[in-house]
């Protein structure tokens, strides 16, 4: 047991400060959401406004608007917030030069992560909801993004042409339909216009397996924009027995590091009352547990 | 001018807490050693002068309870500042300027172990502007750090070597809070208190109490064999706002090390007051220092910072060198308010 006494104990002041006639005013203004700076004899332009410049020199109480933005000179993170600051969530102390003025105001900025601080960087200047004619009538800054929106929206009614319905027709019957030139004897899924060996068109529809070879593959680990589906995952080419193009599809139902080049896959479909005009009718390519195709037998498809 | 000295300095260890120790309890430990050393009493004392803030412990006027650590009775000549114990260093040497007494005790105590001391120091910032945002002491800093990068004089690897390098000259001081031999590769794999400052390039809070004898000419020589002569003594501040100001440079610092003739000899030895590493690199620069200078071989603020009591200290520390013969010419500086606002530059000499 200590032998020395403690307890806990609070210190408060509940002092008011006088303003006076250029801080008065600043403040004051605030609650009106209107931001000025003050003019210095030199012709410089201090916001937040002081009564005399670093010179000594007093400011002429002349006031100028300012725009709500300016320039983060320094900065701090704080990933931790502390009692009395302002968020209870991580963000950035800065020193902002607000626009049109020469030195630099302390304020916190609400970016969120610490990637998004740079010194140079731009802000704006967001009003509190509630406001006492204190500094803190501004919330805080928060950074001004150099991206405008700009989508683009346009009404189309498209078609796949006479192959591809063929090849999608097919689908939504649990069919892989192949397209093929008797001239070349190649077999082309799905179906092409022309056979780019040849130059005739595919006049020949024949249907192929649903099983075949993976010819080479890739497991996406990365998120991006629109993705469907969660990282990691395997994406590969499948040469169908019987055709000379590889479609591609998804890899599922092994483990990543088994999954190999050679490696024998058949189809799993979608319950057949889901089956539309698509290649998503497969859920994804499954290992047949087959040998391994040579690599000789595949490599000309590569 | 008179000849002014340091002819005496004793201080209590820093450590993070002194448990048992109000005002009385931690001066009259210092204040009476300090006396001893050179074989005064306080009826000897010209002058009595003490440095401390009452937001420390938080009470009003807790620098009049620590009058009760002196012997004030009959009534004594007696002054304080709201300001490092150094400020009341630069007092009482302006007090035997006038020539009618000859000796001064300086004083000063610092517990920062019974608050929030970023918290309190809050309080320094401008009342209408900062103060209502909670600005802490340490991430004031941080800004000031990051404009260092951003101004390509320093990075955080020099932040994190000027910690060690303090802290490893702390191992042979007994009084220091913070010493040994800290990785700078583990000090740079710190989080961040307020980036880009980690832990380690904060000064420590501690509980210290410091108190130095000066004495004037004759005097001084009779109570010690080679005193600390102030040879040069200059504080200068700058504007308040942060705004207003270039925070990678010190104009005080150089300012007021050119008056106090800083550039006038060789420097062996310089006790600077930089709670924060990157500050260092900063009152370096403004003064000159170069290579051949030790600075800091007490560990410095960054080894022992109590407030009010770390810039006395260095003062102590940077006088305790030359009263040994250890070295010459001494450099001894003190720091005050936000981001080196306020720097005090003396020079102390051995001949």
């Amino acid at each position: 047991m200590s032998e020395t006494l403690s307890a806990p104990y609070v210190l408060e002041y509940t002092y008011t400060r006088s303003t006076g006639p250029v801080i008065g005013r600043f403040l004051e203004n605030l609650r009106y959401e209107v931001l000025e700076g003050v003019k210095t004899a030199d012709g410089r332009v201090l916001c937040p406004p002081l009564e005399y410049d670093e010179e000594g020199e007093p400011t002429t109480g002349e006031f100028v608007p300012l725009r709500p933005s300016g320039t983060v000179k320094s900065w701090s993170w704080v990933p931790e917030p502390r009692k009395g600051h302002p968020f209870d969530r991580p963000f950035a102390w800065a020193l902002i030069q607000i626009d049109g003025t020469d030195n630099a105001m302390v304020h916190a900025v609400d970016a969120g992560k610490a990637k998004r601080m740079k010194t140079g960087m731009r802000v704006r200047l967001r009003w509190a909801d509630e406001k006492n004619g204190t500094i803190r009538d501004i919330a805080c800054f928060e950074p001004i993004s150099p991206f405008m929106p700009g989508p683009v929206h346009l009404d189309y009614q498209v078609n796949p042409g006479k192959h591809y319905t063929a090849y999608l027709r097919g689908l939504e019957q649990g069919k892989l339909i192949g397209g093929k030139d008797p001239q070349s004897g190649k077999v082309y899924v799905p179906p092409r216009g022309a056979d780019p060996v040849t130059g005739n068109p595919t006049s020949e529809y024949v249907e192929v397996p649903d099983a075949g070879v993976l010819t080479t593959f890739t497991i996406i680990r990365i998120p991006f924009e629109g993705q469907k589906l969660k990282p990691p995952y395997c994406f590969g080419a499948i040469v169908l027995d019987g055709a000379d193009t590889p479609i591609y599809h998804l890899i599922s139902g092994v483990p990543h590091d088994e999954i190999r080049m050679g490696m024998r896959v058949k189809a799993k479909w979608k319950p057949q009352d889901e089956w539309e005009t698509s290649l998503e009718n497969i859920l994804y390519f499954e290992p047949t547990g087959e040998p391994d195709a040579p690599f000789d037998s595949y490599k000309e498809h590569l | 001018m008179r000849d002014v000295a340091i002819v005496s300095f004793s201080q209590l260890p820093s450590v993070k807490e002194i448990e048992a120790a109000d005002e009385p309890e931690l001066v009259q430990p210092v204040t009476s050693d300090a006396m001893k050393q050179v074989g005064l009493t306080q009826d000897d004392i010209g002058f009595t002068c003490s440095g401390s803030t009452d937001y420390l412990p938080g009470r009003p006027f807790s620098f009049v309870a620590a009058v009760d650590g002196l012997k004030a009775w009959p009534p004594i000549r007696e002054s304080h500042v709201e300001m490092d114990g150094a400020f009341a260093l630069y007092e009482a040497w302006v007090r035997l300027m006038h020539g009618d007494i000859d000796t001064a005790l300086v004083f000063s105590f610092g517990k920062g172990s019974l608050g929030s001391v970023p918290d309190i120091l809050n309080l320094q910032n401008d009342p209408y502007y900062v103060q209502p945002l909670g600005l802490d002491s340490i991430s004031a800093a941080a800004l000031q750090a990051q404009a260092m990068i951003d101004a390509r004089k320093a990075t955080e690897r020099d932040f994190a070597e000027v910690a060690a390098r303090n802290r490893k000259n702390a191992i042979d001081n007994p009084n220091a809070h913070i010493k040994g031999d800290f990785s700078v590769e583990e000090m740079l794999e710190e989080p961040y208190i307020s980036s880009p400052l980690r832990k380690s390039f904060c000064s420590p809070v501690s509980d210290s109490a410091a108190a130095v004898v000066l004495a004037a000419g004759d005097v001084a020589k009779k109570l010690v064999e080679r005193p600390a002569w102030i040879r040069g003594i200059d504080h200068r501040t700058e504007p308040h706002a942060l705004g207003q100001r270039d925070l990678t440079t010190s104009p005080s610092t150089k300012l007021a090390a050119e008056k106090a003739g800083v550039g006038k000899g060789k420097v062996d030895v310089a006790e600077l007051h930089a709670p924060f590493a990157h500050q260092e690199i900063i009152l370096r620069e403004a003064m000159g220092l170069g290579e051949g200078v030790r600075v800091n071989p007490s560990g410095g603020a960054l080894a022992a910072n109590s407030l009010m009591t770390a810039g006395l200290i260095r003062f102590g520390e940077a006088a305790s060198r030359v009263l040994s013969g250890d070295a010459d010419r001494a450099l001894a500086h003190t720091t005050n308010g936000v981001c080196l606002q306020h720097n005090l530059v003396a020079v102390l000499e051995g001949e």
